[in-house]
């Protein structure tokens, strides 16, 4: 399979479970070596982790810092850019803030909801100041009403810093909500399928977004494809 | 035992190159051989102390000790803390006791035991079963008070009675904490009977190898501990074995009951 | 009317002083040998006595500066060996057979060994502890680095980090609690092997000042060392709890709120 992302797009990657979309995304984040062929970023072959990208891991309660309150979780992410100073504070507060978690900076990992926990992990990679962020079905454990909130969540966060985003999903309705464009992958052993562009109004909304004649036919044509 | 194919190379390595150095550092030099001697030396001296049959009498006083020392201290312990862990009633009242007995370590008894019992047998012994019985009965009160209680009340809607319970429904659960038990003070034991036989005298493994300490006959002394570290290792290995049996048993008891 | 509430914990105390005293009673009545029992008033006199002459306080100082010393010692050099065991596998498979050779040996075994090398100083109690400490200290080390989540680890590459800032910010507090256990084994190891050591070739320390006055029969003086000892191991074990509690105040949280 190939496939290409452009700056600043919103790019989901949809297929049944267990086709291997953690392993590609895991391959795009450098952390594995692909088998055969390679990933590129910024015109520079991909060979470990690259310093302008992140990866938001499915697994959020693995992936956080039990040792760390959810501001030192976040501060981690400035740290690690070598920008402690005053600022550094002031910036993972704002960052804590814009995904909603105001009056949770002293609280550790355990004592938050899942939804939460996902949030701090996402504000903590955005601390890192990425180009570019990879999220890893970054909403599968979490319940059904809290998705929809970390979605918009999501949405306001790439339209105020402009990251660009690759986010991978099973839920075929989120890859719709939140994409310019989505590439269906088929089962075992995977390719791209169908490449799908989103051209649904932005901003998106939960009401009427979904409301669309075009959101469902989208989203029914998605479906056929994966399910054959 | 590993199978063939995954034999550790580099350990086997390293191990047979430390000794290699050892071998020949020994031989080279009279002072490093005094502290070191070669390893051929001291498996050459265990072999023959065990065949003159001088190490076998330390070795049986000293297994002696251990089994007696360490099955009483079981039995003791196991009965105790099963009681204790499932009459409250009786927990609540020897708790405090417990508490403040347990810091001590139990080594600091040996010089009480010696007051009583003087420098024989009983007191290697005694020493050993109040050593012992600390782990096992910890464990095993640990054991019966954290059954699920819904264990119990499930015993209860049968209509079985306390001792009924008690054996078919708290036993099998708290049996891993008092195999657990059974084990920290497998070692203990062994560090028990050594100790007193070094601070008191006599025979026994302990003994001998303070013994062969003092006069500086090291070849001896290091086969002597190679000697202990055998035992402890060949015991742990039968605890295993008759862990695997009881569990064998154990799964089989609790699947008919 | 007052309430005897059969479940209250004071009754443990109660049982307790109600112990101690038919001790006192018997002790004095000539009941038991008052030799080799003498009254609980008579050893906590002696106890005191001793305390406030500062005898006793002077061995208790002997024995905690080796104790120090070795429990130290082997944190040092065996926490980082056995970060390095845990990280590096071939060190570890290297390392493995010696250590599992050496492990089975018994502490007290060690001593003649120690006497050897050491003669009876403070050197040779601190080698017996060292060596006794390494194997707890260095296998929960080992497992609580093994034990570290992969995707721990992954999270700390995809931000980055160079190996030296891995192994410093991601790896050590996610296997602090395992460490901490191994140096909570060790500690209790290390007041055994203090003892023993001081039993067996000393001339001072709390070991060999209870063995002392058990051989001068001084026996009050004997069981006024058995309860400073005791009181130097709950001492220790309360410091060590609270050392554990600010170190790992997350971990508390997290393991509570699991059951």
């Amino acid at each position: 399979m190939s496939f290409q992302v452009e700056r600043g797009e919103f790019v989901s990657i949809v297929g049944p479970s267990g086709c291997g979309k953690t392993t590609l995304l895991m391959c795009i984040a450098g952390l594995n070596p692909p088998s055969a062929g390679g990933v590129v970023v910024n015109n520079v072959q991909v060979d470990g982790p690259p310093s302008n990208l992140v990866l938001v891991f499915q697994e959020f309660n693995k992936s956080l810092f039990a040792w760390r309150s959810v501001l030192g979780n976040v501060l981690f992410g400035l740290e690690v850019r070598a920008k402690l100073s005053q600022d550094a504070e002031e910036e993972a507060r704002k960052l804590i803030k814009l995904v909603g978690l105001e009056g949770f900076e002293r609280h550790y990992p355990w004592e938050l909801s899942g939804g939460m926990q996902q949030r701090v992990a996402i504000a903590r990679a955005l601390a890192y100041g990425p180009e570019i962020l990879l999220m890893d079905e970054p909403f599968g454990s979490v319940d059904a009403l809290t998705r929809l909130e970390l979605e918009d969540g999501l949405l306001r966060i790439w339209q105020n810093l402009g990251t660009t985003i690759l986010l991978v999903t099973h839920d075929i309705e989120e890859a719709i909500y939140l994409s310019d464009r989505i590439y269906v992958l088929s089962r075992r052993p995977s390719k791209i399928i169908q490449t799908i562009e989103v051209d649904l109004a932005r901003p998106r909304n939960q009401i009427t977004t979904r409301a669309q004649v075009k959101f469902m036919e989208l989203r029914n044509e998605i479906y056929k494809q994966i399910s054959q | 035992m590993k199978p063939f194919a995954r034999i550790n190379l580099p350990g086997v390595l390293s191990l047979l190159a430390l000794l290699l150095v050892w071998e020949i550092s020994a031989r080279s030099s009279k002072v490093i051989h005094l502290y070191f001697p070669a390893i051929s030396e001291v498996v050459r001296s265990l072999v023959d102390l065990i065949q003159s049959r001088e190490l076998v009498g330390h070795l049986l006083a000293s297994l002696g000790r251990f089994f007696i020392g360490y099955l009483l201290s079981a039995g003791i312990a196991v009965t105790l803390g099963i009681l204790l862990g499932y009459f409250r009633r009786a927990y609540t009242f020897s708790e405090v006791l417990i508490e403040f007995l347990r810091p001590m370590p139990s080594v600091a008894m040996i010089p009480v035991a010696i007051l009583l019992l003087g420098i024989g047998n009983s007191m290697i012994v005694a020493v050993t079963v109040y050593a012992c019985t600390w782990p096992i009965l910890i464990n095993t009160i640990d054991g019966v008070k954290n059954i699920e209680p819904t264990l119990i009340d499930t015993g209860r809607t049968f209509g079985l009675g306390r001792w009924k319970i008690l054996k078919r429904i708290v036993l099998p659960a708290a049996f891993p904490y008092i195999v657990t038990g059974l084990r920290v003070s497998l070692a203990i034991a062994l560090i028990l009977v050594t100790t007193s036989e070094m601070v008191v005298g006599g025979n026994g493994l302990g003994f001998f190898i303070l013994d062969e300490e003092r006069s500086l006959k090291t070849t001896n002394m290091y086969a002597g501990i190679a000697l202990v570290a055998i035992l402890g290792y060949s015991l742990n290995r039968l605890f295993l074995l008759v862990e695997s049996k009881a569990m064998a048993w154990h799964r089989g008891a609790t699947a008919r009951g | 009317m007052v309430k005897w509430n059969k479940d209250s914990k004071l009754n443990g105390l109660m049982v307790l002083l109600a112990a101690i005293g038919l001790w006192e009673i018997v002790s004095r009545l000539g009941l038991i040998n008052a030799l080799f029992f003498p009254p609980m008033t008579k050893i906590l006199s002696t106890f005191f006595q001793l305390v406030f002459s500062g005898e006793i306080l002077h061995q208790v100082l002997m024995s905690l500066k080796r104790a120090a010393a070795g429990y130290f010692l082997a944190a040092i050099v065996f926490i980082p060996l056995g970060l390095a065991m845990g990280i590096f596998q071939w060190l570890h498979r290297a390392l493995e057979i010696i250590v599992e050779t050496l492990r089975p040996i018994p502490p007290p075994v060690v001593v003649p060994v120690a006497m050897l090398f050491f003669g009876l100083g403070d050197e040779m109690k601190i080698f017996v502890i060292f060596f006794s400490c390494a194997w707890p200290i260095l296998l929960n080390t080992i497992d609580g680095v093994r034990n570290v989540d992969r995707v721990l680890v992954y999270t700390a590459r995809t931000f980055g980090l160079s190996h030296g800032r891995l192994i410093a910010k991601v790896i050590l507090p996610a296997a602090a609690p395992q460490i901490m256990t191994g140096l909570r084994i060790s500690l209790g190891i290390t007041l055994i092997l203090v003892v023993i050591s001081e039993m067996v070739g000393s001339s001072d320390g709390i070991g060999y000042f209870i063995l002392d006055s058990q051989r001068r029969f001084k026996v009050t003086q004997m069981y006024a060392g058995m309860l400073m000892l005791a009181v130097l191991g709950y001492a220790l074990n309360q410091i060590f709890f609270l050392f554990h509690k600010k170190a790992l105040a997350w971990h508390e949280g997290l393991t509570k709120r699991r059951r």
